[in-house]
C-alpha cells in the first residue's frame, strides 16, 4: 500500500535550537500512528512541519502525493487533504457551531449553503453533538468544543487526520468522550497521527507508536512496545508517565 | 445685542459643515486607514515599513500643522484658489488614516494568531481568513475606540477654522464677534457638538451589543 505520509530524514531548527534531527517514518493508508515521547522532543514540531505549518530545513516529507518540502508546494491542496485538530480547539469564536463547519466547505468547496449545513449536521452526528449545531463555541464544554473541532476537519474529508495532544487541556472525565470518537474514526479507516500523553489509548488504537526523544525517531513498533520497552529511554519515559 | 434665531441658524449652518467635514475625514480616513492597517500586518516587510512611516509622520505632526500644510502648501504647488474645505478635508483624512490604521492594527493583532492558523489549515485563501475569521472578530474589538476616535475627529474639525473653514467652533466665533456674549453663544456651540456626538456614543454601545448578540 502506498504510504500517505512519509518523512525522510527532515531537520527543522528555531534559530540555534534544533529541534528535528533527522525525522523518518511512514504512514500507511488507513494506519493510526500514536507519537509519544517527552515535552520539547519535537512531536509538535513534527506534525506542524507535516502540515506545512512550519518549513522544514532539510530532508523530505510527502502527504497524500504532496511534495511538503517543495518551495513551489500548493498549501491550499495540501490542506484540503489533512485536517489538524489542536490542543486548544482553535474554534471561530464568532461563528455558531454549524457555521464553524460550514465555514471550509462553502469557501473552499464552493459547496452551496444547504448542502454544507446537511453536512454539517451529518459530521456533528458523528462525534454526538447533533443538538448543539445553533450554539456558539463558548456555550459548549471543552470536550464537545473539541469534538466540534474534529467534525469541522472531517467536513472536508481529509484523507490524513492530525491530532496534537487534543485531550491535555480536559478534565479526565471529558477525555474519554473525545477518545471515543478518535477510536470510531479509527475503525473507520481514516488515515491518522496523534500526538498523545495517554499511553492506554496509543496502545489500544495505534497500529504503531512512534517514540521521539531529543528530535529523532527514537524506538518504532506495535502499541505492544509500550509495555516492552527495547531503549532505556523508553522505559524512563514510560515510568516516568504512568 | 443679544441671541437671535438668525445667529442660531448661522451656528446650525457651522453644525452642519461640522458634520460634513468629520463624514470625510472618517469615510476617506477609514479607507486609507483600513489600507494602511492591512499594509502593517503584510507578510511582506517592506510593506509594513512603508505603512509604518507614513503612520509616524503622520501621528508625529500636529493636525494644526498638517492642516497648514496642506492650505498653503497646496498654494504653493500651484493649486492656488484650493476652496478651504478641501485642503481641511484632506488634512483631517492623513490625520485620521493614521489613527484608524493603528487602532485597527491593534485590533487585528489582537486576534489570537491560533485563528490564523486554524482557519489556514482549512484550506482557506488569506483573503478569506481575513474576512471571514479575523474581521469579524477584530470588529467587535475595534467598535468601541473607532467610535471613540470618531468623536475627536469631530472635536478636531474646529482646527479647520485655520485655514478659513467656518464650521461649528469658528460660526460661534463669528456670532460672538457681533454680539458679545461669549458665555451664551458658546453654550449654544457645546450643545450642538453635544448633539452630534451623543448618538455616535450611543450608536457605539447598540453595534457592540448587536455584535455580541446570541454570545451572552
Ligand atoms: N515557533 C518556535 N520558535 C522557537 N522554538 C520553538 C518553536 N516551536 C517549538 N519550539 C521549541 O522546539 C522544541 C520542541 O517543541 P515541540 O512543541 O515540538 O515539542 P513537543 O514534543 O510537542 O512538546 P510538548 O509535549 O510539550 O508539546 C521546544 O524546545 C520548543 O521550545
Ligand atoms: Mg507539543
Amino acid at each position: 500500500m502506498p504510504a500517505v505520509v512519509s518523512l525522510s530524514n527532515v531537520h527543522k531548527s528555531f534559530g540555534a535550537l534544533q529541534v528535528l534531527k533527522g525525522v523518518s517514518f511512514d504512514v500507511a493508508a488507513g494506519e493510526v500512528v500514536a507519537v509519544i515521547g517527552a515535552s520539547g522532543s519535537g512531536k509538535s514540531t513534527a506534525l506542524r512541519c507535516i502540515n506545512a505549518l512550519e518549513t522544514i530545513d532539510s530532508g523530505e516529507i510527502v502527504v497524500c502525493g504532496h511534495k511538503v518540502h517543495d518551495p513551489e508546494l500548493d498549501r491550499r491542496a495540501l490542506r484540503r487533504d489533512v485536517g489538524i485538530v489542536f490542543q486548544s480547539y482553535n474554534l471561530f469564536p464568532h461563528l455558531t457551531v454549524a457555521q464553524n463547519i460550514m465555514l471550509a466547505p462553502t469557501c473552499v468547496k464552493d459547496m452551496g449553503k444547504a448542502e454544507a449545513r446537511r453536512l454539517a449536521e451529518e459530521v456533528l452526528a458523528k462525534v454526538g453533538l447533533a443538538e448543539k449545531a445553533d450554539n456558539y463555541p463558548e456555550q459548549l464544554s471543552g470536550g464537545q468544543q473539541q469534538r466540534v473541532a474534529i467534525a469541522r476537519s472531517l467536513a472536508m474529508q481529509p484523507k490524513l487526520m492530525l491530532f496534537d495532544e487534543v485531550t491535555s487541556a480536559l478534565d479526565p472525565q471529558l477525555t474519554g468522550e473525545v477518545l471515543r470518537v478518535m477510536e470510531d474514526l479509527a475503525r473507520g479507516g481514516m488515515s491518522m497521527i496523534l500526538v498523545t500523553h495517554e499511553m492506554a489509548f496509543a496502545r489500544k488504537v495505534a497500529s504503531k507508536v512512534i517514540f521521539m526523544h531529543q528530535g529523532k525517531v527514537w524506538e518504532t513498533g506495535p502499541g505492544a512496545m509500550l509495555a516492552n520497552p527495547q531503549t532505556k529511554e523508553l522505559a524512563e519515559f514510560l515510568s516516568n508517565d504512568l | 445685542m443679544s441671541l437671535t434665531p438668525v445667529h442660531i441658524e448661522f451656528i446650525a449652518t457651522g453644525a452642519l459643515w461640522t458634520v460634513g467635514l468629520s463624514a470625510i475625514a472618517f469615510v476617506g480616513g477609514s479607507i486609507l486607514g483600513f489600507a494602511l492597517a492591512l499594509a502593517r500586518i503584510s507578510p511582506v516587510p517592506f510593506v509594513r515599513r512603508c505603512a509604518g512611516t507614513y503612520i509616524q509622520i503622520v501621528q508625529g505632526t500636529p493636525l494644526l500643522v498638517t492642516l497648514f500644510l496642506f492650505y498653503f502648501g497646496l498654494a504653493v504647488v500651484g493649486f492656488d484658489s484650493l476652496p478651504a474645505i478641501v485642503a481641511a478635508g484632506l488634512g483631517l483624512v492623513i490625520y485620521s488614516s493614521a489613527f484608524l490604521a493603528e487602532i485597527w492594527r491593534g485590533c487585528l493583532e489582537s486576534v489570537p494568531k491560533t485563528q490564523w492558523e486554524a482557519a489556514e489549515c482549512l484550506a482557506l485563501t488569506r483573503w478569506q481568513r481575513m474576512v471571514r475569521v479575523i474581521l469579524p472578530q477584530a470588529m467587535r474589538i475595534a467598535t468601541a475606540p473607532t467610535v471613540g476616535f470618531l468623536v475627536q475627529i469631530v472635536k478636531n474639525t474646529s482646527l479647520a477654522s485655520v485655514v478659513g473653514f467656518v464650521e461649528l467652533a469658528q460660526a460661534g466665533k463669528l456670532v460672538n464677534n457681533t454680539i458679545f456674549e461669549p458665555f451664551t453663544v458658546f453654550i449654544v456651540v457645546a450643545a450642538f457638538y453635544f448633539v452630534i456626538c451623543y448618538p455616535l456614543s450611543a450608536w457605539s454601545r447598540s453595534l457592540e451589543r448587536k455584535l455580541n448578540a446570541g454570545r451572552r
